[in-house]
This record gives structure tokens, sequence and C-alpha cells, in this order.
């Protein structure tokens, strides 16, 4: 199979499960087998766009003309097809959890939830293989007005609530924010497609560069930066599958890997180092980084404690953008799939805990390590690697981007770096510790009895993935490398 | 003395070279045909027919249009400016393929739906006013002559009183709501005619090519320029173009739905044409930059339309009502889009004008399903109706969509071509910068006011006594055919973009556009 089909069938396919869903949404083990086998499908078409292409480049291809000088238009890099690989390849694991976690948890609805879900899968893989900034704004609004329903999903007010500003944030921000940047690119410059080197250099100077990229930085609302986060701990109302997948991992990464491709191929990392454009942006990622961290600490709620978590380290990816040197770039597309990883085990353990015990707030898991060993353990490793300790794979995109400060002479950033480090252990580890050490108050179980398999096998496969992405570490970024390398 | 003078001999030869009149004649002979047969089992048909009929025709002059060039037609053989002359260019092709698009596909739509809300004996004559209505709207906007403007203007005017006030079936406040309409219309009307008036003193002339030249040749004198401001007031009315939209909510509101469907997607898009066709053609755009009308007035009416409107819509309990505010408020984008005075605001107020009678069009047939079903279309009675009726709310969340402007629709496209159009004269004046702020700003309350609903469609807890089932296939056909639509000119939108900027072209060559005098009538 060619590589533009393997991109076409890879984003038809999760409609194919969409299309089964509704089909077949009455017999429960057809439905789910059926997109299980489209989810496999999915993965095996980006991996052959991996045996075909490496990390090379290609050149852009039109599937059509929407009117002149804007296409849909879709291309393969480094940096979209690590995304693509991980949003498909923890689409798998994610839905045997979904599987598991909807049924344990007997929540209604099942065929519109995972049709929502399929939809939101292929506007990941559009924004992954974009080749330009129209193309990846249309799949970044499907995926917005995709993932609505399944924040809304069980139908409380609280929930109602927490859709309303899930969708008021993010397309507040795209459409005030994001869009005027983008058709203001496209007046400038006359052209959108994602180019090395950017495509802005010679077209804007002075005070233009930095507001131009504030539009971006703060239109990207998915990316989660401060001030406009607050829909990630809104959305936590979702049910815990969407979480693990959409707000760890497709949402919140197509938010901040939209960033990195504003900043790398829109704007140029040597432009915004020349510049000084996003001197301003490095401040406040640190500063989000720092905040965001601080406020975790205080959350009991644990699915709230990791989105805040999350904000905090999607400021990380940001920042590595915002460094403008390549060392920075390229921690910050690491950190993409290190961070995933991570957090996708973090959010599967919170979602097994409550379908098993029914416990959400972290003061009731005292003791509750004895019961479930494996998810406990599971959120260690996770933890341990979201706070950067060898040997898991968080480290390494941490050590990056520290090399990235030091090289631009911004040592207070190192500060920030290690300071987050201290509070990720501040606010993840004792989550541990209290199930693990601390007796049991009456009534917590004891014996072993964990939750049913398949909410616990997944995430117990993402830990083992967190320790083996420490020593493919250099795989990646040797793959991420021709990203920021400006010769063609 | 003018090229218009010259001896024409009328040639036309083939059907084909008809077009332009047959456009208008068909559905114009077609209403009095239904009224003399008076049969109402074959008063749908004929007009289903006829409208049909309008739509291959609107169709084909696009498509010779749409490269340039124009197609004109000398009435009885009477060259210009002494006879009437149809004149169809890329910009009223353009209209007239929404006019009668709209028409055709709405018919089915309102078959199911006039069953409901009209008592039977009504039927026939209300599809002879549908006709008139329909006649009247095409031949605004496929004529080149000033007075027959008016005229047409009259017949669908008159004919879409009748047609709002027959909502007094449902609601006896159609009534009111016809009457103020029939006030503010006929003040818009006269306005109109008394502009005319102007320019005839001025030029003594009234077909539109000839008056462009004569108008360009005595350079401005007080005459023209009231002339102008009685025109833009007049047109300025039917086009609600804010302030003078204050009959439009209620008329929308009250009227039957199909009617409603029908004048949202068509009536003030008719209008605004002309109002372009004047601007631009009769004046020439020098004029309008050199009295700097459209500058100074309409950007800032426009832009308080688009939010004030927008506001007023999000406090409505009445799904009909809100839209009805919504219509005024994406009537500010498009003349905005003409306020900008450059190519690309034009393109993106032209394909405005389609997005928008596609969209609205979708939005209002939904309404029509409900209140056929639920029995009225307060929000309190559409409550959770996404589950009762999937494949109807289906279609109006893609409507809901479009309106927003989420790309994927056609409603992004032309939110994306203004915006560029703002942004494009930015170097000139900050002003400008913040009014492309103002258009995305203004769309987010569209977001507000649209997720409103769909939330009450689809989270509220439907009325335990609510007997509502799916709408007929007679109306989702017409509703998903719209939907599909908005979908497909979100993507591919080539062929109306490139209809649309060529038809902006046309239009900012000013009278030179309008000079040009093909080398014999009847052909083109």
């Amino acid at each position: 199979m060619d590589t533009m089909t393997a991109i076409y069938v890879a984003m038809l396919l999760p409609l194919l499960a969409m299309a089964g869903n509704m089909a077949f949404s009455e017999l429960k083990n057809v439905r789910d087998t059926f997109t299980l086998l489209c989810a496999m499908a999915t993965f095996g078409c980006i991996l052959i766009v991996l045996s075909n292409v490496g990390n090379g480049i290609t050149e852009p291809v039109s599937a059509f003309t929407v009117f002149k000088g804007i296409d849909i238009a879709f291309n393969v890099e480094p940096l979209g097809l690590m995304f693509a690989l991980i949003g498909s390849g923890l689409w798998i694991l994610t839905h045997v959890y979904g599987v598991g976690y909807m049924r344990g948890n007997n929540e209604s609805h099942h065929a519109r939830f995972f049709a929502c879900f399929c939809i939101a899968i292929s506007s990941v893989i559009g924004i992954a293989f974009a080749s330009n900034m129209f193309t990846l704004f249309l799949f970044y609004e499907i995926l917005t007005v995709s993932t609505y329903p399944l924040v809304a999903h069980k139908g409380t007010p609280e929930s109602i609530r927490g859709a309303r500003t899930y969708l008021a944030i993010l397309i507040g921000t795209s459409i005030a924010l994001q869009l005027t940047a983008i058709i203001w690119t496209f007046v400038l410059t006359g052209t959108l497609d994602f180019t090395q080197g950017g495509i802005l250099e010679g077209h804007v100077t002075g005070w233009i560069v930095p507001v131009l990229l504030g539009l971006y930085a703060f239109g990207i609302g998915k990316a989660a930066l401060m001030p406009f986060h607050k829909w990630l701990p809104a959305a936590m109302v979702a049910p815990t599958p969407v979480s693990a997948l959409l707000h760890a991992v497709a949402v919140v990464k197509a938010g901040v890997f939209t960033m990195l491709k504003v900043g790398i191929y829109i704007f140029g990392i040597d432009f915004l180092a020349q510049t000084n454009a996003s001197e301003w942006l490095m401040w406040l990622a640190a500063y989000s980084i720092i905040a965001a961290s601080v406020v975790a600490m205080f959350q009991d709620n644990l699915k709230k404690r990791l989105a805040y978590s999350t904000i905090s380290q999607l400021s990380y990816i940001t920042l590595g953008m915002a460094l403008a040197t390549s060392m920075g770039a390229l921690g910050g597309g690491m950190h993409i799939a290190m961070h995933a990883m991570g957090k996708i085990t973090l959010f599967m353990c919170a979602g097994a805990i409550y379908v098993k015990y029914h416990k959400t707030e972290i003061s009731q898991m005292t003791g509750l390590g004895r019961a479930m060993p494996i998810t406990f353990g599971a959120f260690l490793i996770g933890s341990l690697s979201i706070i950067g300790l060898p040997p898991l794979g968080g480290s390494w995109p941490k050590f990056l981007l520290m090399t990235a400060s030091v090289d631009t002479g911004h040592l207070i950033i190192i500060g920030v770096l290690m300071l987050s480090s201290l509070l990720n252990v501040a606010y993840l580890l004792p989550v541990v510790g209290r199930a693990f050490f601390l007796p049991a108050p009456e009534g917590t179980p004891t014996k072993f009895a964990e939750a049913p398999l398949l909410c616990w096998l997944p995430p117990a496969i993402t830990a083992i993935g967190c320790i083996v992405l420490f020593f493919y570490a250099g795989s990646i970024q040797t793959f991420l490398a021709p990203i920021v390398s400006v010769s063609p | 003395m003018a090229d218009t003078a010259q001896v024409v001999e009328h040639t036309a030869r083939t059907l084909r070279d008809h077009l332009p009149v047959l456009q208008v004649l068909v559905p114009f002979v077609t209403a009095p045909l239904i009224v003399l047969l008076g049969s109402r089992r074959l008063a749908w048909p004929l007009a289903f027919i006829a409208s049909a009929v309008a739509l291959v025709i609107s169709f084909i002059m696009l498509m010779e249009v749409r490269e340039g060039g124009m197609l004109t037609y000398t009435m009885g053989g009477w060259a210009p400016p002494l006879g009437i002359e149809y004149r169809v260019d890329a910009a009223n092709a353009f209209v007239l393929l929404l006019i009668s698009l709209i028409g055709t596909v709405v018919l089915p739509f309102a078959y199911a739906s006039f069953r409901d809300e009209i008592k039977s004996r009504d039927h026939t004559l209300m599809y002879a006013c549908w006709m008139l209505c329909f006649t009247g709207l095409l031949g605004m906007v496929a004529t080149g002559d000033a007075f027959n403007v008016f005229v047409f203007l009259e017949i669908s005017s008159l004919s879409t009183y009748v047609l709002v006030a027959m909502g007094a079936d449902r609601d006896r406040r159609a009534l009111t709501a016809a009457y103020d309409y029939l006030i503010m219309g006929t003040i818009g009307a006269t306005f109109f005619v008394i502009g005319l008036g102007m320019l005839y003193m001025a030029t003594g002339t009234l077909n539109m090519a000839d008056m462009a030249d004569r108008i360009a040749d005595q350079g401005m004198n007080r005459t023209v320029r009231s002339g102008f401001a009685f025109i833009m007031v007049g047109m300025g009315l039917k086009v609600a173009m804010f302030p003078l939209h204050l009959w439009l909510p209620k008329a929308y509101t009250f009227a039957p739905s199909a009617v409603t469907v029908f004048l949202s997607a068509t009536a003030t898009k008719a209008a605004l044409y002309v109002m372009m066709r004047f601007t631009f053609s009769v004046y020439n755009p020098d004029f309008a930059f050199a009295t700097n009308t459209l500058e100074i007035i309409f950007i800032p009416l426009a832009v308080i339309a688009m939010f004030s409107a927008s506001f007023v819509a999000v406090f409505q309990t009445n799904f009909k009502r809100m839209l009805a505010y919504s219509s005024i408020a994406q009537v500010g984008y498009m003349l905005l889009g003409v306020a900008l005075l450059t190519d690309t605001g034009l393109t993106a107020a032209i394909l405005h004008m389609f997005n928008h009678g596609l969209t609205k069009g979708l939005l209002f047939m939904g309404v029509g399903a409900y209140v056929l079903r639920a029995n009225g279309s307060f929000y309190t009675q559409i409550a959770g109706l996404g589950r009762k009726m999937p494949i109807t709310t289906g279609a109006v969340v893609i409507g809901g969509l479009s309106l927003i402007g989420v790309p994927g629709t056609a409603g992004f496209i032309s939110k994306w071509i203004l915006v560029e159009a703002a942004l494009e004269r930015a170097p000139e004046h900050a002003m400008f910068l913040a009014i492309a702020v103002a258009i995305v700003l203004s769309s987010l309350l569209a977001v507000v006011y649209v997720w409103r609903a769909f939330e009450v469609l689809y989270l509220s807890e439907p009325d335990p006594n609510s007997t509502a089932t799916e709408a007929p296939l007679m109306m989702l056909i017409p509703m998903w055919i719209l939907a599909g639509g908005c979908i497909w000119f979100g993507f591919s939108t080539e062929l109306l973009h490139d209809t649309a900027v060529q038809a902006a072209n046309g239009l900012l060559q000013g009278s030179q556009g309008m000079l040009v005098i093909p080398d014999q009538g009847g052909a083109h």
C-alpha cells in the first residue's frame, strides 16, 4: 500500500468502526470486537506509513482544493508520524480498557460513546498528517466538536456544566484567536503550508511577530497554556477512558503538537530565535509549569490532580518550542511520546480504582494498595516517568530541555524544571505511598481483589512501555531529528 | 453618445437564447395557472415543476457566465434603453441559482408543512402566492431595468405579506406581523422608487446600464446623491439592515414554517443583491469611495448588527425567533463584506449570501419539523427531541455548526474569506484589524446561542407526554440535501468561490461592467 493510501485508510478505518458501532449497537461483543479490529488495522496502516517513509519528509499531496490557495492536503513528517503512532497505538489499549470500564461500570449509550470516540481518533490522524495549517485547523475543530458529547456523556447537570466549559474555552480560543492568526498568516504570506524553516520570515517584522505568536499560543487552547487551562479539569467529568486517551493523549497532544508545528513550520525556530518573539512565551510556560503543579498538590480528586499535572506537563512542550533552539524543539517533541505513555497509565489506573471500588478522592484510597497491587504498581511507574527519574522514559525530554536552557543561557529555566520535578514528587508519590503504607481504615479490602482484567492489563502494559521507552529514547531523538534541520 | 443607444437587432433563435426571460416567465405563468386550474392536487406538482425548471435554467446560465461575460435579453425585441432589458452576469446568476435552488428544495418540505399548518382550502392560493413571490425575487435579480426591479420587488413583497399572514391559522399574531412587514416594506419600496425617480430626473433613462453611463457623464450632483441615499435606505429596509430590521423577527417567527424557510434563504439576499448592483454598477465604486458612505455608515451598522442581534438571540426562548435574530446578525456579515469595498470583501459577501441561505434554510426546516411534531418551537417544547427525532436533529446540528462557522462547513468558508478581507486592509488602518477581531468575536456569540439549542435538544429531559416521532420523509429529504450542501461547500467550494470572485470583479469594475454591450440582442 502506498503512503497516501495508507493515510486515507487510517483516517477512514475509525469511521468504519463508527459505522460498525451504529450498525451493531445491540450486539455488544460483535460491536466491540469489530472496533478492536479496526483499531488494530489503523495502527497497521500507520506502521505501513512508517516503513514506507521512515523519518523522511514527504511532499504534500492535495486531497482536494477548497478554494484558490487553500487545500486539504497531507504529508508525512517525523513529528506527525510519531503523533499518529502514539494516538493509534494507544487507541487499541484504550479501547480494550474502555470496554472493560464501560461494562464494569454499567455506563449507558455505549454505541454513541464509541462512535464519537472513533471520530475523534480519525481527526487525530488528520491532525498528525496535515500538511498545512488549514487542514490542521479543520481536524482540530472536528476533534473539539466530536469530544463534546464524550465529556457530556453522563448527562448530569455537573457533566453538562463541565462540557460547557470545555467547549466554550476550546471553541472560543480557537475561533477568536487561532483562526484570526491563521487567516492573518495567510494574508501576510499567501500560503499556509508547513515549510521547513517557517513561512513568516521576511513577511513580518517588529511587534507583529510576538502578537501573532500570542494569537497562536493562546488560540491553541488544547495546549492548556494558562490562563486557558480550565477546560481540562472541567473535562474530567467524562468517563475515564475519555480522560485517558483524549485528555492525556489525543486532545491535549493535538494541542501541543499544533504548537510545535506552528513554532517549527510556520514561524521557524531560527526566526523565533532571531526575533526573540517567543521569550515571553517561555516565561509564561515556565509559570504554567510551576503554578499548575502547585494547584495539583491541593486537589483531592485523583482525576483533577492528574489534570493539573497534565497542564503542567504540556507546558514543558510549549517551553521546548519557546526556547527556540533545535534541542528544545526535539525535547518538546519527545515529551509528547513520553508524557503520553506515562499519563495514560495514571488515568487508566484511576479508572480501574473507580470501576472496582468507586473511589474518586485520594483521601479515600488509603491502604487500597494491598487489594490492587498491580494497579498501584503501574501508577507508581507512571508517576516516576512523569517525575522524570531514570530508568523511565520521562527523564530524557527533561534532560534535553535542560540542555536547551543552558544553550540559550536561561539558567532560571533549569531551576523551574527541577522545582517542577520536586513538585511532581510531592503530588504524585503520596497517592501511591498512602495506598501501600498507611494502615487501611475499617472497611477497606485488604485481600487481593483487582479490577476486571480489561481494566488493569492495559495500564500494566503502558507502565512497561514507560520503561521500554527509556532505552529507545535515542532512536526517538534520531527519528525526530529531521524536523529541526533546515536542509530539505 | 452612449453605446447603449445603438440599434440592436433582436435575433434570438434558440430556446437557449431565451433563458434570461424564461427564468422569470416560467414561475410567473405558473401562478395564474394554478389559480385557474383551481385543483388542490395539481397545485403542488405545477409549482414544483416550475421551480425545478427555474433551477435548471439558472444553473445553465451560471455555467455560461461564470467565466465572465453576460447574457442579455431584450424584451419583445425593443432595444434598450427604450425596451426592458434582462442582463445576467456572474453576480446575478449566482443569486438566481440560490433563489431557485432554495425554492425547489423547499417545496417538498412545504407540502408536508402546509398540510399541517394551513387550512386545506387555502392550499391552492398559497402555492399561487408562493409562485408569485418566487417570480418577484427572480425578476428583481434578473432584470437590467431599474423600474422593473421596483415592479418585481412589489410583486414579491405583496405576495410575501399574504404568505406571512397565513401563519394566522396557527397564531393570530401572524396578522400583526404581516401588517408590520407591510408598513415597513411599503416604506422601503417607496423610498426605493423615490430614489429611482430622482435618478430618472437626472438621467432620463431607466435602463441600468444607460443610467450608469449617464451618471458617469454628468458627474455628481445633489439629485444623484439623494437618489443614492433613498435607494440605500429603501433596500436597507428590505435587507433588514440594522436599524431597519424591526419587521424581521416577527415576520419570520409567525409566518408558516415553510414560508420562513423560503424567505430567510432568499428574500433578504435578493434585496442585498439589488443594493450591491446599484452601489457598484449603477453608481460606481468610486462614487461609493468618494462619498465614504459605505465605510462610515455601513461598517459601524454592520458591526452593531453582528453583536446586538447575536446578543439578543442568546436570550430567546423560541428556536424560531432565535434564528430570526441570528439572520439579522448574518446580514451584518454580508453588509460588512460589501462595505469593505474590496474584491475579497465582496467575494465574502456574495459567498456568504449563498452559504447562509443554505444554512438558515436548513435550520428553519428543522424548526418546521419540530413545529409539525411537537406543535411548537419553544425550548420547552423541543426539549429532548434529539432522541425522538434523531435524523431531523442530526441535520439541525450540521446547520448549527455551519451557522457558527465550524471548519468543514459552508459557513466557515465565507467567514474565513470575510476575515481575510478585513485583514487585507489592516495595513491601511488599525480599525480593520479590530473589525477582523469583531467578526470572530461575534461568531462566538453564535456558539452560545446555537449551543443553547443543542443542549435543549439533546440534554434536556423530553416532555413525558410528548408523542413526537421522526419527521416525514418529505421533510427529511430537503433537509438532508441542504445539510449535504452545507458540508460539501465547506470542503469543495472552488466552483462557488471562483464564481463569487468573478461576480465581485464584475461588480467592482463599476459602470464599466455595465457599459459593455454585446454584439447582438437576445444572444450573448
